[in-house]
């Protein structure tokens, strides 16, 4: 009997652990089917964005980025949630992220659009892309010990956000972020962007 | 007319729709998952189960130990994006086949598919060591982070887009 119950609550765990996971892979296809129908799965409208002659990535950001903004902090200022921030320092958000654009530039993806890419069929993602992004995720992880305490660490300021880097109320800082990213994307409709 | 299905064959909405949408997704992600939508970790998973494959030895990497090898949410939240993906492009007609180089590439420097995969590769590589040494993406920092106005990721995103732009430029307008 004890063995069966306990069996059972071990399958019971095992479905229980699955959730998650379909709740993953649901998000995912979502996601990937708004990229798609964004544009955002295209090395052509990716680099125009870098080259500034097409504005669609950053249409697509802000407005997911005003949209996202409005519903966490709400859900936050209820209790429901908590906010899951990245810790950061010089040489990860400065250093990190100016190699990363680089990359971002000559592969014309960036991971989660590479997914994307791949799914819309296109073979540079499939067969150059992904093997690259694998194998240089595969050479920083072979650094990572002599860089972590070294570069990563530099100019470190912790897990913060805006509102607690100036002690406001957050909604000091959503309501007029949420205004300028808007004025932003009006003045890129006006502009003709 | 627009009717539903003719939404979901539509090849492209506009960008604010698709954006709204994915900012709608945020708040679901979060609260039913209690994670932000991010990507990046998922491909270095996926270098250390390789190198697992291989020599059985990844997971004595620290770097590893720290990430845990494993078939996780965001694993699976990649996955969908390439299902999400092959989804709408085949509900549109927009499914490529047998595109190894993209347009604009191909304006500047020709229709060679080895040139064109030899830069992604390299281009992937430069991509993926500096989204680890960031520790994060246009997904993570891009998107998750800035919409909850973490620091970090605002710096990032800027400077994301600051490497982005000189790159593209230099290119497109100095090589190519």
């Amino acid at each position: 009997m004890k063995s069966k119950k306990q069996a059972s609550k071990k399958t019971q765990n095992a479905e229980a652990d699955k959730r998650p996971l379909l709740f993953g892979l649901g998000f995912g296809i979502v996601f990937g089917f708004l990229l798609h129908k964004g544009g955002a799965t295209k090395y052509d409208i990716i680099v125009a964005q870098l080259l500034l002659t097409d504005f669609t990535v950053l249409k697509i950001m802000l407005s997911a980025i005003v949209t996202g903004m409005i519903g966490v902090y709400f859900m936050k200022s209820m209790g429901w949630i908590e906010l899951s921030l990245k810790s950061g320092s010089v040489g990860k958000n400065v250093i990190g992220a100016l190699i990363f654009g680089a990359g971002f530039a000559i592969l014309g993806y960036c991971p989660g659009t590479i997914a994307g890419a791949i799914g819309n069929g296109y073979l540079d993602a499939i067969v150059g892309g992904l093997a690259g992004i694998i194998l240089g995720t595969w050479i920083f992880a072979v650094m990572y010990p002599k860089l972590k305490d070294g570069i990563l660490k530099k100019g470190d300021f912790g897990d913060i956000s805006i509102p607690g880097l100036l002690k406001v109320n957050d909604w000091a800082v959503v309501v007029p972020a949420s205004v300028g990213i808007v004025l932003v994307l009006f003045w890129f409709e006006k502009a003709g962007f | 007319m627009e009717t539903l299905v003719s939404v979901l064959t539509d090849t492209f909405w506009s960008p604010y729709a698709a954006g709204i949408g994915i900012g709608i997704l945020s708040w679901l992600s979060f609260s039913i998952s209690g994670k932000p939508i991010a990507t990046s970790t998922t491909f270095a998973r996926a270098g250390g189960m390789i190198e697992n494959l291989i020599t059985g030895k990844a997971e004595q990497r620290p770097y590893y130990k720290k990430i845990k090898l494993n078939i996780e949410w965001q694993w699976m939240l990649v996955v969908g994006v390439v299902l999400g993906s092959f989804l709408s492009a085949i509900l549109s007609g927009d499914f490529q086949v047998g595109v190894w180089v993209p347009s604009l590439w191909a304006s500047a420097f020709g229709d060679s598919a080895a040139l064109r995969v030899f830069v992604a590769l390299a281009g992937g590589i430069i991509l993926g060591f500096g989204a680890r040494f960031g520790d994060g993406c246009t997904s993570g920092h891009g998107i998750s982070g800035t919409l909850q106005l973490a620091v970090s990721s605002w710096i990032s995103v800027v400077f994301f887009f600051i490497g982005g732009v000189i790159t593209a430029h230099i290119i497109y307008f100095l090589i190519a």
